[in-house]
């Protein structure tokens, strides 16, 4: 029998390792989603339907790309974390370590490209 | 309480089905998980539809193209269902983790809301934009 305590044997366990701080991440950025998708979903609904000209000069208003780019990484580093958070479920082991680091470079590779891609647009 | 079976317990078990009736509550929570995963692979088709547009007009063309052809209407609609879904499935997580709406009832009708409402709002605005 041991001298730990049941909180020191506790820390490190759970699927994601690192306690609440997930729990925690999620709902922040869960909050963030009631913000960002009614505004990407306004802004990039308008936007999408013109022709190439339109959209260029659409993207190079300041609005429209601020709205875009903030919902692109709200957006895609929370559903990054939904899939590493049903990867830590059900992937376990050397299979799980690559398909999370995968996952975060999926979203780095997202945001960056389409970060890029709205500054082209908007300069 | 540490001393426990730690190595072998069930995890994360695919019991619905024979084992588990489904309920609202449950399917709900688990098409939460599904958008949210679809919604990531959708991401990709916006980034590139970005992308293009700030390369050349032929690249813009072939996606733009593919986003708004027939296949591409029907995409972006459940893509629209599937983001407002999962904004509310959020929310609902976010009230349950500040201790309210915990008891079935409640949970239940929330469900059904977070299904009515995603629908209509894609709707809506599938019809206005």
């Amino acid at each position: 029998m041991a001298f730990l305590t049941d909180r020191k044997r506790a820390a490190g366990l759970g699927s994601a390792k690192t306690g609440t701080d997930q729990f925690w991440k999620m709902t922040r950025s869960s909050i963030a989603l009631q913000v960002m998708i009614p505004l990407f979903v306004i802004t990039f609904g308008i936007g999408l339907g013109g022709t190439y000209e339109e959209v260029l000069a659409y993207y190079s208003r300041p609005l429209p790309a601020i709205i875009v780019g903030l919902s692109l990484i709200v957006c895609v580093s929370h559903f990054t974390a939904e899939a590493i958070e049903a990867t830590e479920d059900y992937v376990h082991g050397l299979a799980g370590k690559l398909t999370i680091i995968g996952l975060n470079a999926l979203q780095y590779v997202l945001i960056g490209v389409g970060l890029f891609a709205l500054a082209r647009l908007a300069l | 309480m540490a001393d426990v079976n730690r190595g072998n317990r069930p995890l994360s078990p695919f019991m619905i089905g024979p084992y588990y009736r489904p309920q609202w509550t449950s399917m709900s929570s688990i098409f939460v998980r599904i958008t949210g995963l679809a919604l990531l692979a959708g991401s990709i088709l916006i980034v590139w539809w970005l992308i293009a547009a700030s390369t050349s007009e032929a690249a813009f063309g072939f996606i733009d193209g593919l986003l708004r052809s027939f296949v591409g209407d029907v995409v972006m609609f459940f893509a629209m269902i599937a983001l407002f879904y999962h904004m509310l499935g959020r929310l609902r997580h976010v009230i349950w983790d500040f201790g309210y709406m915990l008891d079935v009832e409640k949970s239940e009708l929330f469900a059904k809301g977070m299904v009515l409402i995603s629908v209509l709002c894609a709707i809506f605005f599938g019809i206005v934009l």
